[in-house]
């Protein structure tokens, strides 16, 4: 049994059938890449378990978090996978710091001491007391990434990270970015349409069609 | 829009005679009675108890309608499935049906002889000519107004931030109490506010249901009681009140 993240999964599409099996190791960054609606945020969620495949399976090292044949379906809380939404989707009623220790279950003054430590090491430790709404695309990157990475997940899945930030932001977020992934040891997948992002992030890129891996890297 | 165009004086008119029909027959009540007239009703015992009853019946029935209602409404409002304009249609239905027909109704349902007649005085629970009528009451006419709102709330909220609660280790309950709710609080507040005001003036369903004893279910001051309480008593198990 694989010790990263195992991924097999069947599931009709609009306009195709998604029928995919990954595997990424722990330490290593996979890039998903192909046209939209190939089905790459959907392998994403069913990873995460916000989408349930026709069939399929999901494993991270010794434990089964999905398998259609036998039964198993582990909700999103009990997986403990990150994932980084498009959009960010921070909580517009919270302000950053408790976006960010929305996950950790400590005595308050811990939980704002951490968030506001995580916000810091991602640099944006100066907007803890803002709403959402007030803070720069850049800014919400962070803000979600410390959100997700507070939670200490033992996978990381990132959808299009890096496709709401403006030209001048997008390459200093992405030196960033990669700075910070290169120093975890958990699997991540990355959904991104830049061969560019894809190149500087990933060790290997994996490109889907029409449903199917269709150029592994 | 040009308000000076043909068209925007049209609106402008339309929204004129809107406004006159609507808040007219409010400012004539005032008109007709002076405000220290009003004061001085307040000053009767009749007044005085029908007031208390309304306010303490309405605010049971609201505490009712929130706890049932907001989860109903997060799952109406959350999900699409076959179905669900049939169940919101079946919901909005008190708001269409006449204050007398909505008592006889209750009657028909909960009444000594009507389908869960056997099952309500099994639980001990007395309805006609009771307190807990009117809560019934009030509980059938408002429901609809705070439920329309919440299910619109929480039909517009962005489902992502409710996913990432959940990869972020939160159950169901957590995501809804957390995000959810936060996120809906304005259209929950306006729906409340419009259920209360529809409670706090409700009064045919009410008084075919419940009747009007002083004390008891009478949340309106009357110059003569349609249902006396020497009356109550000769009343047949499903009443028909004359007015």
């Amino acid at each position: 049994m694989s010790d990263g993240l195992a991924l097999e999964a069947a599931l009709p599409l609009r306009d195709c059938t998604l029928e995919v099996s990954l595997e990424i190791a722990p330490g290593e960054r996979l890039a998903l890449m192909g046209r939209s609606g190939a089905g790459k945020t959907s392998l994403l969620r069913i990873a995460a378990g916000l989408l349930d495949p026709r069939s399929g399976r999901v494993s991270l090292g010794g434990e089964t978090w999905l398998d259609t044949a036998a039964g198993i379906d582990l909700p999103p809380e009990r997986r403990r996978c990150g994932l980084l939404f498009q959009e960010y989707a921070l909580f517009p009623c919270m302000n950053a710091w408790r976006n960010v220790a929305y996950s950790l279950r400590r005595p308050r003054g811990e939980r704002r001491r951490r968030a506001l430590e995580l916000l810091g090491r991602f640099g944006v430790g100066h907007v803890a007391e803002a709403a959402p709404a007030a803070l720069s695309g850049g800014e919400r990157q962070r803000v979600a990434l410390a959100r997700a990475l507070a939670a200490e997940p033992r996978a990381l899945l990132l959808d299009e990270p890096l496709a709401a930030l403006d030209p001048a932001t997008r390459s200093s977020a992405r030196r960033e970015l990669d700075a910070l992934l290169a120093a975890m040891e958990i699997p991540v997948a990355i959904v991104t349409h830049s061969p560019e992002d894809a190149a500087r992030l990933a060790d290997r890129t994996a490109v889907i069609e029409r449903g199917r891996v269709a150029a592994p890297g | 829009m040009r308000l000076r165009s043909p068209f925007g004086v049209l609106c402008l008119l339309a929204l004129a005679l809107a406004i006159a029909f609507l808040v007219l027959p409010i400012v004539s009540i005032f008109a007709d009675v002076s405000p220290a007239r009003l004061v001085e009703a307040l000053g009767e015992e009749g007044a005085r108890e029908a007031l208390w009853l309304s306010l303490r019946t309405s605010a049971i029935a609201m505490a009712i309608v929130i706890v049932l209602g907001t989860p109903a409404a997060y799952l109406l409002g959350g999900r699409r499935f076959r179905g669900r304009a049939v169940l919101i249609t079946a919901i909005e239905l008190p708001l269409v049906v006449p204050p007398a027909v909505a008592g006889i109704g209750l009657l028909a349902a909960f009444g000594p002889r009507g389908i869960l007649g056997d099952a309500v005085e099994g639980a001990g629970v007395e309805l006609v000519f009771e307190t807990a009528g009117v809560v019934v009451a009030l509980v059938f006419v408002s429901a609809p107004f705070y439920l329309r709102q919440a299910i619109a709330a929480f039909g517009a909220l962005d489902r992502r931030p409710l996913e990432a609660a959940r990869t972020l280790g939160a159950g169901p309950f957590r995501a809804f109490a957390t995000v959810a709710l936060p996120g809906a609080r304005e259209g929950l507040a306006s729906g409340l506010a419009l259920a209360w005001g529809r409670a706090l003036g409700e009064f045919g369903a009410t008084l075919l249901f419940a009747g009007s004893l002083p004390g008891a279910t009478r949340t309106r001051r009357w110059r003569s009681s349609p249902i006396s309480a020497n009356r109550k008593a000769s009343l047949p198990p499903w009443p028909s009140p004359r007015c």
